[in-house]
């Protein structure tokens, strides 16, 4: 948010649109100019704008509606009722508000929730074991790492799905020796939200848990996966989420309800082919937002590739009217809203507990694609 | 020039691939010297030889030997430096040369180079380190030499097999300690061997002593805090806290050694490496955790653990009755232990490992196959060079990688699911140039049910840059389609074998999807080798691949029992007639003789087996053959050339226009001896024929003339057109030069 152009237009439709610096600070008013001040060089626009005219950008009469068409679907599947409602909320709490870098896991080999605790154990002395190579000088330093792995119970979308597995690394504090003084350095979950597709091709050796994401250092991710991988013969590979996903959880995600005013809509977009990064931050008041996507959206329920991209080209022509810019040619990098926010490098965060299950269906959905 | 003609069995063909399993044993020994020779060429056995040779001189010497005097103590102390640096020394040659080293015999320069020249190429037997103990103890040399020793025996502590003697030296390295010069390398040896058992008060006393001698000095210190580490109570000064460089390096003359040898053994086999030099995996790059292009076999342990968690045992192999893949070397171990053998942790560990392959041939369970096409998948795709654009400086990795895929994959005789996945998104990106041989050779793989399925995703492209590379690329392109028929054919002929086991039926397609999807391979090439033709002016290199791709359609019928015959389309037939070289029209002429062989047999079998069967070459399989038979006798036999051949595509002219070219004897210009391709051998024919006549009179050849001519084409060679003039030509008689061609079928 540190460019400072300040940019200004007025709608020719009459309504007026606002827009200010910053992306989440609405309300900062500026009078309308006409046209829009050069963008500086670097840096970054930060563009709030407020459609409210949104009923007139809405899509032409004779659109067809196109199901299934990407590769991705997440339209027209019943979504588990309640599935959240065994889950404990003091660990979904601890999901929430945390950047997960997103994985996918081929489905693993003898693997049994029975052993969890084992698990643990192993890990551990894997984990100890890999700390102390390499350190034969290094002595009487005792690495206090401690493993658990458990069950997160509730993190699923159907009965077919495997219970999600949660691991966990703290750091014993060696100075004072209480037990209670664990600092959590590292965690990570396996997860399988309606991965039917793939839980139904494997064998009755496998455990099908294609989503993984973790939170901590990189080290320790590469320990733990390192040890996974070689205990349960699986396979991990960092998912990237593609623009075209991006855009589509950005529909989804605009058009699920929140309870309260929550931040708003904010998408970044990277230009490319520039000497400098230049990254273009646009946010869209979040009911502001979902009034656009209400218009476009016919059958509830349902989703189709049309009508993201309707709304993207909606949000779209409203952004070039003002400041003359075509995003359509940039390359979106970041979606953020109320529910969760997406990067294209594959880093999410959750911010609403009651729609996690539905953002881990989709993101089963892209690892398993992955995957087969 | 020769056409191999008896027909070689099919199954045998890729015997070339298939791993020869003594020398996997013999390559696996425990004898390690066998495996740094077998690994290296022939002509490595002089370097053996002369390695025993200096073995034998150093052992026998006696009395101090000058160097500047002596030329043969020069020449076997050069040899055994430029082993030991190049390739390292075998496990035998330490005892011999250590001894030499220690006992004083021979000038310091002579044992520093020896000493600085004994790097292991395997192991070091733990016998020889003792024996030099005992040799250092007695102090036959000097300081420099005993120093020099220490250095070495901390720079290859992990190359020692075993240390259980060497533990029970412990008193003798730390009497070591009270040499001034030594102490810093002793401390280090000492820091490698102590055990908690090792911590006595009186030799706690004695660190302490000494460094209130000495002062603080690093390497008193780590040994003190590794005492102090396994026995607290026993020390009870306080050390200062971590340094990071108690002792100083000792590895320096050996290390450059080390690594090239390292990396030699790893070039021969990454197998073996990891198992002989008992060192960690080879230090790639380690950009990314999680991709391991080879993995490293080893148990799986976790499951192991897991059950035996209760009775809380140390040794995981004391109750499990399974033998740990890790000890597999030979095949013999193999044969007796496969009941209790168990597959690695990681699938993938399996390429590479000849052994672990032929164990998975033996099982068959759905898990292994899932296992691994799930590793190899996701490891392709992550590891492409053209896919994925940071990866484009590890491309001789990949191309590594993919080789093991292909050599198991012939072993196996089967492609692997993952692979094909991987051609079929790859392939569209791919440039034709980066990995091409690895990349053609693993689409020869494909199995047919996939290839009729994925059909445009591997033509397509592959035609794409067929028709834009270069006339090397399609000749590797023809190759590789060339392997896929035969693999395919292969594959159908072994079933047919083991038609009474129904294992194989579910799997693969039935009679008729074969027949379709092979007849639809043979036009794709027919259609790309018309093209190529035209493209390439008709080169014989080229052609020569084209006919040896036909060589196996025209036998299908008899070799693979597989009924279907297809002819060549005229865009490479009648190039090949009218070829300028013998080559392609002797291979032609094998070809057709084969075709005629099938059809008359598929005929034959037609009009005995009275019932209608379910397959027949349809009408006009026969009609071309016939068409092609005319044209060709025409030609090269009856000299009527221009006039018999109604193909459309034919050699055909209006006789005005020919009487127009003014050339005379047109008819005759390619029959056998003024075909273009033939003349050479005329000329020499005639050469021999008539000595006296300079004017090369080819009319000359006929009557007598004309069957000694045609034994003279034979005895040159041209087995392929002796076979087709015997089958294809009914000669009225032998005597006669009256040529009559009874062709048709």
């Amino acid at each position: 948010m540190a460019a400072g152009a300040v940019l200004g237009a007025a709608g020719t439709d009459g309504t007026r649109v606002q827009t200010a610096p910053g992306g989440e600070r609405p309300g900062a008013m500026e009078p309308a100019e006409g046209a829009a001040r050069t963008l500086p060089s670097t840096g970054r626009v930060s563009v709030a704008g407020r459609i409210s005219g949104a009923g007139r950008l809405s899509r032409g009469p004779h659109l067809r509606k196109l199901s299934g068409r990407l590769g991705v679907s997440p339209s027209g599947r019943a979504l588990p009722p309640g599935s959240q409602e065994n889950a404990d909320p003091q660990k979904i709490a601890f999901l929430l508000r945390k950047q997960w870098t997103l994985y996918s896991v081929t489905p693993l080999y003898k693997f049994s929730s029975a052993h969890l605790k084992d698990y643990g154990r192993q890990l551990g002395a894997f984990i100890a074991a890999e700390k102390q190579k390499g350190l034969a000088v290094e002595v009487g330093v005792e690495l206090g790492i401690k493993v658990a792995v458990s069950s997160l119970p509730g993190l699923k979308g159907s009965d077919q799905d495997h219970a999600a597995v949660l691991v966990q690394l703290s750091l014993k504090s060696s100075a004072s020796q209480k037990k209670t003084e664990e600092k959590l350095i590292w965690s990570g979950w396996f997860c399988c939200v309606a991965g039917d597709d793939l839980s139904l091709n494997v064998l009755e050796d496998f455990t099908c848990l294609p989503l993984f994401l973790a939170n901590g250092a990189e080290s320790y991710t590469s320990l733990v996966g390192s040890w996974f991988q070689k205990t349960f013969d699986c396979c991990f590979r960092r998912l990237v989420i593609s623009p075209l996903i991006l855009t589509w959880m950005a529909a989804l995600w605009t058009g699920y309800k929140v309870d309260k005013t929550s931040s708003a809509v904010e998408l970044v977009f990277s230009v490319p082919c520039l000497p400098q990064p230049l990254d273009i931050s646009y946010a869209i008041h979040t009911e502001d937002a979902k009034a656009l996507w209400d218009t476009v959206q016919k059958t509830p329920g349902e989703i189709t590739q049309e009508e993201v991209d309707v709304f993207m080209d909606c949000l779209y022509s409203h952004f070039h009217r003002h400041f003359k810019i075509h995003l359509s040619a940039t390359k979106l990098v970041k979606v953020s809203t109320g529910i969760a926010s997406a990067r294209c490098d594959g880093i999410i965060k959750f911010l609403q507990s009651q729609y996690i299950i539905r953002v881990l269906m989709l993101l089963t959905e892209l690892a398993v694609a992955q995957i087969q | 020039m020769q056409r191999r003609q008896s027909s070689k069995h099919s199954k045998h063909v890729h015997d070339s691939n298939q791993t020869d399993l003594s020398a996997w044993r013999k390559e696996r020994s425990i004898d390690t010297e066998k495996t740094v020779q077998n690994q290296q060429s022939p002509s490595d056995d002089s370097e053996h030889n002369s390695l025993e040779k200096a073995l034998r001189f150093f052992e026998k010497v006696q009395d101090r030997v000058s160097l500047k005097k002596s030329e043969v103590l020069q020449k076997h102390l050069s040899t055994v430096e430029s082993i030991g640096l190049q390739r390292g020394l075998p496990p035998e040659a330490f005892d011999t040369l250590l001894t030499v080293a220690l006992s004083g015999k021979l000038a310091d320069t002579v044992n520093t180079r020896l000493l600085k020249s004994l790097v292991p190429a395997s192991v070091i037997p733990e016998t020889s380190v003792v024996s030099s103990v005992s040799w250092l103890c007695v102090s036959k040399c000097t300081g420099s030499i005993q120093l020099l020793f220490l250095r070495w025996l901390i720079t290859m502590f992990d190359f020692i097999d075993r240390k259980e003697q060497l533990h029970a030296l412990y008193g003798f390295f730390f009497s070591f300690l009270y040499d001034d010069k030594l102490c810093p390398y002793a401390c280090h040896v000492l820091y490698l061997l102590t055990r908690k058992e090792n911590v006595k008060p009186f030799r706690v006393r004695r660190l302490l002593d000494l460094q209130a001698k000495t002062g603080m000095q690093p390497h008193l210190q780590a040994l003190l805090s590794l005492y102090k580490l396994f026995c607290p109570e026993l020390v009870n000064i306080t050390l200062p806290g971590k340094s990071k460089t108690y002792f100083k390096n000792s590895e320096a003359p050996w290390k450059a050694a080390i690594n090239t040898v390292r990396r030699r053994n790893q070039a021969n086999s990454p197998v073996s490496q990891a198992l002989c030099l008992g060192t960690a995996q080879p230090q790639s790059r380690k950009r990314k955790w999680n991709t391991q292009l080879i993995v490293p076999v080893s148990s799986a342990n976790a499951q192991n653990l897991v059950g035996n968690r209760e009775k809380n045992c140390v040794d995981l192999y004391s109750t499990i009755e399974s033998f740990p893949v890790e000890q597999l070397q030979t095949f013999t171990q193999l044969l007796e232990n496969i009941h209790c053998l168990e597959f690695p942790s990681q699938m993938g560990s399996v390429l590479a490992n000849p052994l672990l392959l032929h164990y998975m041939n033996c099982i068959k369970d759905e898990s292994i196959y899932l296992r691994l096409y799930y590793w190899m998948g996701q490891t392709l795709q992550e590891e492409c060079t053209w896919c994925v654009v940071e990866n484009n400086q590890y491309e001789q990795e990949f191309k590594d990688f993919l080789e093991i895929i292909y050599k198991a994959e012939c072993f196996l005789q089967e492609g692997f699911s993952s692979c094909e996945e991987f051609l079929c998104r790859s392939l569209p990106l791919w440039d034709g140039l980066c990995c091409r041989s690895q990349i053609l050779r693993l689409v020869s793989w494909i199995p047919l049910s996939s290839f009729s399925e994925m059909k445009s995703q591997i033509c397509d492209p592959l035609a794409q840059l067929f028709f834009t590379s270069s006339l090397y690329f399609k000749c590797s392109v023809l190759e590789c389609l060339k392997e896929l028929l035969q693999n395919w054919l292969n594959r159908h002929v072994v079933q047919l074998d083991s038609e009474s086991d129904n294992q194989f039926h579910s799997l693969n397609t039935t009679l008729s999807g074969l027949v379709n999807g092979i007849a639809e391979l043979i036009h794709f090439v027919g259609w790309i080798s018309t093209v190529a033709l035209r493209l390439e002016n008709n080169c014989t290199f080229l052609l020569y691949f084209i006919l040896d791709f036909y060589e196996i359609v025209c036998d299908m019928y008899l070799k693979y029992n597989l009924p279907l015959l297809i002819m060549p389309p005229a865009g490479v037939f009648y190039p090949a007639l009218l070829s300028m070289d013998s080559v392609s029209l002797n291979h032609l002429c094998y070809i057709m003789y084969r075709y005629r062989a099938n059809l008359v047999a598929a005929k034959e079998n037609e009009l005995n087996k009275k019932k209608t069967q379910q397959f027949k070459f349809s009408s006009q399989t026969y009609q071309e053959y016939n068409q092609y038979i005319i044209a060709m006798v025409g030609c090269l036999w009856t000299s009527s050339a221009f006039q018999k051949d109604d193909h459309p595509q034919g050699v055909r002219l209006d006789e005005e226009l020919l009487k127009q070219t003014g050339v005379q004897e047109f008819k005759n210009s390619f029959n056998i001896v003024y075909h273009p391709a033939m003349m050479g051998y005329a000329i020499l024919f005639l050469q021999q024929a008539c000595p006296d006549d300079t004017t090369f009179n080819f009319s000359l050849i006929k009557g007598k003339k004309w069957n000694w001519y045609l034994e003279y084409l034979y005895a040159q060679g041209l087995k392929g057109l002796k076979l087709f003039v015997e089958s294809s030509i009914n000669r009225v008689s032998q005597a006669s030069q009256n040529k009559a061609g009874n062709v048709e079928v």
